[in-house]
């Protein structure tokens, strides 16, 4: 189990140089000049040259890429050109508002995902299975962000019941734990939790019918096996992949966030990036999309060996 | 032994055994869900196709005494956008814009992706290391980031994004392309075509592409409905396509300001990318349940 680990942990460090070498890269796609960004419309040559100096674009690529990997690994990501901040807290301060609204969305998405799942795949080809894949197809392949937009006509618009945008009363930033709070959260984490509810009842689904159609479940039930005991032993043996399907889910709500963040104008790192697209604030861009693929590798990672620990068949060591 | 043998013959079915893929179209041709969803499809699209022969308003001509309109009102069946024109021509209109940036990404995707797996499955060894890394690296970012990511720092415009969307899906559709190809090429009949001399290429194109083919298609058919999703997506955070271009996902933007006045109307785009996208979702499900004769 500890040498898998082991392996695990080295086998991320690659991907995590390369997933630096891509936020990099990204800069220099950007067409003209990275230097646009910052410079004021009418500088002088020697002004371009100078701060061209400053910010070490005059290097060659592998140099520059060094010393911008050697500043982020000491938790230097540069400043915000918009705001001046230092991109790293600016980040970490939105992914906090992320974390909650992927958290919340979770709990909902996974909850009926892997009711309707256990459901429909024990059901399997009758109409309650029907209705419960209908759901999860509709799930997946609703535009979310329109959606959202649907939401806020039926809630907000027409219901008044609950507010259209922002975290919190006021428009104020920071996060409570109580009802005025929780108020803005709803509309978003439904909506965030919908494609997940969609794939993990897919997912279990598929699982239920087939471990119900191995034979060790046919000798169960001869063995006189209640169906509730059977149906443990079915729980039992979709849990690791259902975990690893859910995980990689959390992954992909806390990392494309941006668009329904932009619907309801949520404080985290989606809004964040928008931000930082449209204007053309590239250190703060790389920087967000730096930290959100380190999540995602760290979140799979922990899936991987979570997986490993709880699925005996795995013998990796 | 002989008896036997005989009889056999005789217990045939005297019809012509039909291909596999012909019985595969016949069990789509029998699938009502995916009938249904394929005849939409081509409704939609000959209607995009068609659009300057229908008789419809001009999606460009605006008016400022006839702004958003509600749906049924006598002249503009599905009312009017923010600008006073008129949404059903724009939602036809739209269509041609918002199916070829939702579906090119994996037309692209799914030549380069195929390529790229079936050397790397055929070939194995190092070049297999070296592509299916590539592809790992890939994979450590959540699809929607590294869509907007790619987008985002290429500046806004409708090649940017169906670049940006290509590389997203290259490497999910190689790793179905390698995977596929690495089941098939121990199979007996690879075998024989390289006992009988038969080179890596042609081994490739004649013995494997066919059989590797059905699954990586069924797998590409899923993927527009993502594309379509992400396409509109990043128009609708003003990504892709600009005004007044009709397009379903910079429409939704648009309108997003009208939801107090007229909120049907502002959804109705979304409507469109909904229907498309869940028609080729059940599509790929109804071809891949088809191809599995098995069951």
């Amino acid at each position: 189990m500890f040498a898998y680990i082991a392996r695990r942990i080295v086998y991320v460090i690659p991907i995590v140089i390369s997933v630096a070498l891509v936020c990099f890269l990204l800069v220099h796609i950007t067409p003209g000049d990275p230097l646009v960004a910052v410079l004021p419309a009418d500088a002088s040559q020697e002004l371009a040259a100078q701060l061209r100096t400053a910010y070490g674009f005059d290097r060659p690529l592998p140099v520059q890429f060094g010393l911008w990997l050697w500043r982020a690994l000491h938790g230097d990501l540069g400043s915000s050109i918009a705001t001046g901040r230092p991109v790293l807290s600016e980040v970490l301060r939105a992914v906090g508002n992320t974390v909650t609204l992927a958290v919340a969305a979770a709990l909902i998405g996974f909850t009926l995902g892997l009711m309707f799942g256990l459901i429909a795949g024990y059901f399997r080809d009758t109409w309650i299975d029907k209705v419960a894949t209908s759901i999860a197809i509709a799930g997946v392949s609703v535009p979310h962000y329109w959606l959202g937009m649907v939401m806020v006509i039926i809630f907000s618009v027409q219901l008044n019941w609950l507010p259209a945008v922002g975290a919190g009363p006021g428009g104020s930033g920071s996060w409570g734990w109580d009802w005025e709070h929780m108020k803005y959260l709803i509309l978003p984490a439904i909506t965030t939790s919908v494609i997940p509810m969609g794939i993990v009842t897919r997912t279990v689904r598929a699982l239920t019918g087939d471990i119900l159609s191995q034979d060790f479940v046919e000798a169960l039930r001869a063995k006189g096996l209640r169906e509730l005991d059977v149906f443990r032993h079915v729980i039992k043996n979709a849990a690791p992949t259902a975990l690893a399907v859910m995980g990689l889910q959390l992954g992909y709500m806390l990392g494309g966030s941006i668009l329904i963040e932009t619907v309801f104008s949520w404080p985290g790192s989606g809004l964040l990036l928008n931000s930082a697209i449209f204007q053309r604030d590239l250190p703060l861009l790389q920087g967000t999309i730096l930290v959100l693929a380190l999540f995602f590798v760290t979140l799979n990672l922990l899936v991987d060996i979570a997986q490993a620990a709880i699925d005996p068949r795995i013998k990796r060591g | 032994m002989t008896v036997m043998s005989d009889t056999a013959l005789q217990a045939a079915p005297a019809t012509k055994a039909r291909g596999y893929w012909a019985t595969v179209g016949r069990r789509i041709a029998r699938d009502k869900v995916s009938m249904v969803c394929a005849f939409v499809l081509v409704l939609i699209f000959a209607s995009a196709l068609l659009a300057p022969w229908l008789g419809l308003a001009d999606p460009y001509q605006g008016s400022m005494i006839r702004r958003l309109r509600h749906i049924g009102t006598p002249n503009y069946p599905l009312g009017t956008d923010e600008l006073g024109r008129d949404m059903l021509a724009r939602l036809i209109y739209g269509g041609r814009l918002s199916l070829i940036i939702g579906i090119l990404p994996v037309i692209f995707a799914f030549v380069i992706g195929t390529s790229l797996g079936l050397v790397a499955g055929y070939v194995g060894g190092r070049l297999n290391t070296a592509i299916m890394r590539t592809v790992d690296v890939f994979y450590a970012f959540p699809s929607v980031l590294l869509a907007i990511a790619i987008s985002g720092a290429l500046g806004a415009g409708i090649v940017n994004s169906i670049v940006s969307l290509t590389v997203v899906f290259v490497p999910q559709i190689t790793r179905v392309a390698e995977s596929v190809t690495t089941g098939v090429r121990n199979m007996d009949f690879v075998e024989a075509a390289r006992a009988s001399g038969a080179g890596p290429f042609t081994i490739m194109r004649v013995h494997m592409l066919g059989n590797v083919l059905g699954p990586i298609f069924v797998y590409a058919t899923g993927l527009i409905s993502v594309s379509m999703i992400l396409a509109a997506g990043l128009s609708f955070l003003g990504l892709g396509t600009k005004p007044p271009e009709p397009e379903w996902g910079l429409m939704l933007n648009t309108l997003r300001t009208a939801i107090y006045i007229n909120p049907w109307v502002a959804a109705l785009p979304g409507v469109m990318i909904f229907a498309v996208s869940i028609c080729f979702n059940l599509l790929s499900d109804g071809m891949r349940s088809a191809m599995d004769i098995r069951n």
